[in-house]
């Protein structure tokens, strides 16, 4: 039975990487390949880390597994090693891992700087200034764009166009659009961007992202914001900037739209 | 090794008349209103683990929701909504919040702090009580405030719209009385609830400190002091410096409810088409306030449970501690990064970026004790004479746990990566693998441990190890996939998260965890049934059937009003297992009590019967 034990602390690590290997074949994993370069580091910085946990993990658990099984055969009649401890061992694992640590925190730093620290935003979003304000709600996003060839302004101007739960951007150049919400803590995110960054009242955040290729990606909410947190869904078209142009230009149509229908005899 | 001389006080002959003259004291006093420091930690163990089983009974609905969403849940679904028993979304939000209240708040604190901190402090350290046994006595009642104020809040906003806003109650949802159905009567009675827990924690910690500086038996110097006193000693020290943080916010949020102040509340919100907020406040303070209580926190869930496993560790392994100072250091190290790491929880929240990268270093910094505290247990098993009963594998499962747990760590201590995983159920993995694979696995072993100090008898071993096996299965089986569910990006606090259609896929994988959750739910049963049964019918043992080495193996089971017949003398260290003083002996074990061995005389002699 003692072995039966050790053998127990031997079978389930080996049960969770099993577990962890099939997982990208079962869709258990990311939602695709991260669709903006920043999301595409943080990707690499995730199997990196992951890397260095998976030989830690396999590394510790095969020691407890061992440990435990000399444990189970030692003699009933041989006494258990007498020892206080271990002053270079002590020395080894303290230094080896604080090493590792701090690369890692070193490493990520200007992954981290490039998404939130402002002055380390693309250049591109410096002159372009903010396409948009996404303000989130319960329970759903509202989008404000600035009219044809005006800048954002942080209080809503009268040619702004407004859309909700959908949002319209460029592809292939980095955008950067404003955050806030109307009322309670939401935050946004975009799962297949890896883009993260929750909207506090009272607080206007300039968020960015970029995404190469066209196509319908998700936003969800991530801060409970009520009971209808689960709900808040919206979708971020990527289309070339001719197409928004497009989709803006028939959001100002259906604005302007002032509901006298011109009679097609006349 | 320093002799101590038997410094013998009078107060232990004191005692002996005290004992007499309390011979006639009633069934009240000495069971209900008790002031000795064991019944109080009986009286807590016992509460929490009541507890234990609501809080567990409001995850399964949790887990009930995710696995066949909208569908009728049996039982209680059908005793709180008082229909077909479908659970509704502002239903679905009040059980995860007084889920994780109630395991937090009434649960986890308390057992380790309240229930071993009080059981174990006198009894390890050599000394007869508590240092203030009526503030003792009050920690313990001060509970019930707390539990009463926790269940109105279920039921004060209408059966479906108990407090909604999680257990960080984050404002605006917390603050705004219109924010969520359970953002009225309900939220300001968990407030409540939540301050006078609070109270009940200050009065232990004042009274835990106090006891271990200056009630140690003659001979007991710090570093002679079992792991688990050092554990519930810094504890102690965390929650004084973190608690009253928590207490203002709290009061504060109160007062924003109530009073119409506006420290969370900035102007111009308008929620549920109610007049707009006068405003002026910051939301994000809270965050600050609140996790500048809660990261200590975290570390008062488990430092202790990580103090008494290495106790237990190295009592079932015949062996000392490996690296019995490292591990002291470690833990005060874990103490005092886990001042400065609280913003960790707010990479996101939108303060300013700088502090992210500060509180990740810091954050990547407190990995460090908690290795070499994992290091040191595995060193502790290495070449011992293992005893594989229900304490030492419920004490390899903490260690198995809490690795898995500091490691899926660092990945949201990488800023990062954790703008990925932040709110996802990656977090929600992570911690439950600190509180309750690391914990409840500790506090599991703890039960079995001490049990036969606190009743005189045995736990079923057999009853034990099936409790410890399907717990521990269940428990992977129910957490594990969670780190996958993060990886696939599904947010935590979702009543439906197959509404998005990124995640309808991963509905079996939910409806199998539910089904681990469930085993292990009714696992639990065991423990109950165990504990129950052996306090009458277990195997009745001696004082020391362990063969353990600390103070409290030197009293009777269960000791005594006063604890010691004869008052405790230490002459070494907790942890000389199979010491060549012990083995003079002729054991692998050398109580702290027992006065110094000559081993020389005795090789000489051949005599093993010197003392």
């Amino acid at each position: 039975m003692k072995k039966f034990w050790a053998l127990f602390f031997f079978f389930w690590p080996a049960v969770a990487i099993w577990c962890c290997l099939i997982a990208p074949a079962n869709g258990w994993w990311f939602p695709g390949k991260a669709m903006s370069p920043l999301g595409e580091r943080i990707d690499g910085l995730f199997y990196l880390i992951l890397g260095i946990v998976i030989v830690v993990f396999i590394g510790t658990q095969f020691a407890i597994g061992y440990v435990l099984w000399k444990g189970a055969t030692k003699p009933e009649d041989e006494s258990a090693t007498f020892s206080h401890g271990s002053h270079s061992l002590e020395l080894i694992w303290t230094i080896v891992p604080s090493f590792v640590l701090v690369f890692i925190a070193l490493y990520q730093m200007d992954v981290w700087a490039e998404f939130r620290v402002q002055s380390y935003y693309p250049e591109q979003t410096q002159e372009d200034g903010p396409k948009m304000e996404v303000t989130a709600r319960q329970f759903e996003w509202r989008i404000r764009y600035p009219s044809a060839g005006e800048q954002l302004k942080n209080q809503p101007q009268p040619g702004d166009l407004y859309a909700v739960n959908e949002i319209h951007v460029p592809t292939g150049r980095p955008v950067k659009f404003n955050l806030r919400t109307d009322d309670v803590q939401h935050a946004f995110f975009a799962p297949q961007l890896r883009v993260k960054q929750d909207a506090v009242a009272g607080l206007i955040i300039p968020v960015w992202f970029e995404i190469p290729v066209a196509g319908e990606y998700d936003l969800v909410c991530a801060e409970l914001c009520g009971w209808g947190h689960y709900k808040m869904r919206a979708t971020i078209v990527a289309e070339p900037q001719a197409q928004v142009d497009e989709y803006l230009a028939r959001l100002q149509g259906e604005q302007n739209f002032d509901g006298v229908v011109e009679d097609a005899d006349k | 090794m320093a002799t101590v001389t038997p410094a013998i006080e009078s107060h232990s002959d004191n005692h002996a008349h005290e004992h007499d003259q309390h011979h006639e004291i009633g069934f009240i006093w000495k069971y209900v209103f008790s002031t000795d420091h064991k019944v109080i930690g009986i009286q807590f163990l016992v509460t929490t683990l009541l507890m234990l089983m609501v809080g567990g009974a409001l995850a399964l609905g949790v887990r009930w929701q995710l696995a066949f969403p909208w569908g009728n849940m049996p039982i209680l679904g059908k005793i709180f909504t008082g229909e077909g028993g479908q659970i509704s979304p502002e239903f679905y939000t009040m059980l995860f919040t007084m889920h994780a209240s109630v395991m937090i708040f009434l649960v986890i604190i308390p057992v380790l702090a309240g229930a071993f901190g009080n059981f174990l402090i006198p009894l390890q350290i050599g000394a007869d009580d508590m240092a203030f046994p009526i503030l003792n006595m009050l920690s313990y009642w001060f509970m019930w405030p707390a539990m009463a104020c926790f269940g109105i809040s279920f039921i004060a906003g209408g059966a479906t719209a108990g407090p909604a806003a999680g257990w960080t109650s984050y404002p605006l949802l917390s603050a705004l009385v219109n924010a969520a159905p359970g953002s009225g009567a309900a939220q300001t009675w968990w407030l409540f609830g939540l301050t006078t827990v609070g109270v009940s924690s200050m009065m232990g910690s004042v009274n835990y400190m106090t006891t271990i500086i200056n009630m140690r038996a003659p001979g007991m110097t710090m570093f002679r002091m079992p792991l688990t006193i050092w554990s519930m000693f810094i504890t102690a020290i965390l929650q004084a410096f973190a608690l009253p943080v928590l207490t203002a916010a709290g009061f504060m949020l109160l007062t924003d409810r109530l009073m119409g102040t506006c420290f969370f509340i900035p102007a111009g919100i308008i929620v549920n088409n109610a007049e707009p907020t006068v405003g002026g406040g910051q939301p994000l303070l809270w965050q600050h306030l609140f996790w500048f209580y809660s990261h200590p926190a975290v570390y008062i869930m488990l430092l202790p449970a990580m103090g008494m496993v290495s106790d237990m560790l190295a009592c079932m392994c015949r062996k000392p501690v490996f690296g019995y100072k490292p591990m002291v250091y470690s833990m005060s190290a874990i103490a005092g990064l886990g001042f400065i790491v609280w913003g960790h929880h707010m990479f996101t929240s939108g303060m300013n970026p700088a502090l992210g990268m500060t509180f990740m270093t810091s954050t990547m910094m407190i990995a460090l004790p908690s290795a070499i505290k994992t290091f040191n247990w595995i060193g502790t098993i290495w070449g011992g004479q293992v005893r594989f009963n229900t304490v030492m594998l419920n004490c390899t499962g903490f260690v198995a746990m809490f690795i898995v747990g500091g490691l899926s760590g660092i990945f949201m201590a990488a800023v990062p990566v954790d703008i990925y995983f932040h709110d996802t159920y990656f977090i929600v993995a992570h911690f439950h693998y600190i509180l309750f694979g690391s914990t409840l696995f500790g506090v599991f072993a703890a039960i079995h441990f001490w049990f036969p100090k606190m009743f005189g008898r045995l736990m079923n071993d057999t009853v034990g190890k099936w409790h410890f096996a399907l717990t521990f299965i269940g428990f992977n089986g129910t957490f594990f996939p969670m780190h996958l569910l993060g990886i696939a990006g599904m947010p935590r606090r979702y009543a439906d998260p197959y509404l998005h259609p990124y995640l309808e896929h991963l509905l079996p994988m939910n409806q199998f965890m539910t089904c681990a959750a469930i085993l292990m739910g009714f696992a639990q049963f065991l423990l109950l049934g165990n504990f129950a049964y052996s306090i009458f019918m277990g195997k009745k043992v001696g004082r020391n059937p362990w063969g353990a080495n600390g103070l409290e193996w030197s009293a009777p089971s269960p000791p005594g009003h006063g604890n010691f017949d004869v008052p405790p003398v230490c002459y070494r260290g907790p942890y000389e297992y199979s010491s060549p003083e012990a083995k003079a002996l002729g054991q692998d074990f050398i109580l702290q009590t027992e006065p110094p061995v000559d081993i020389s005389k005795i090789a000489e002699n051949g005599d093993r019967n010197v003392h």
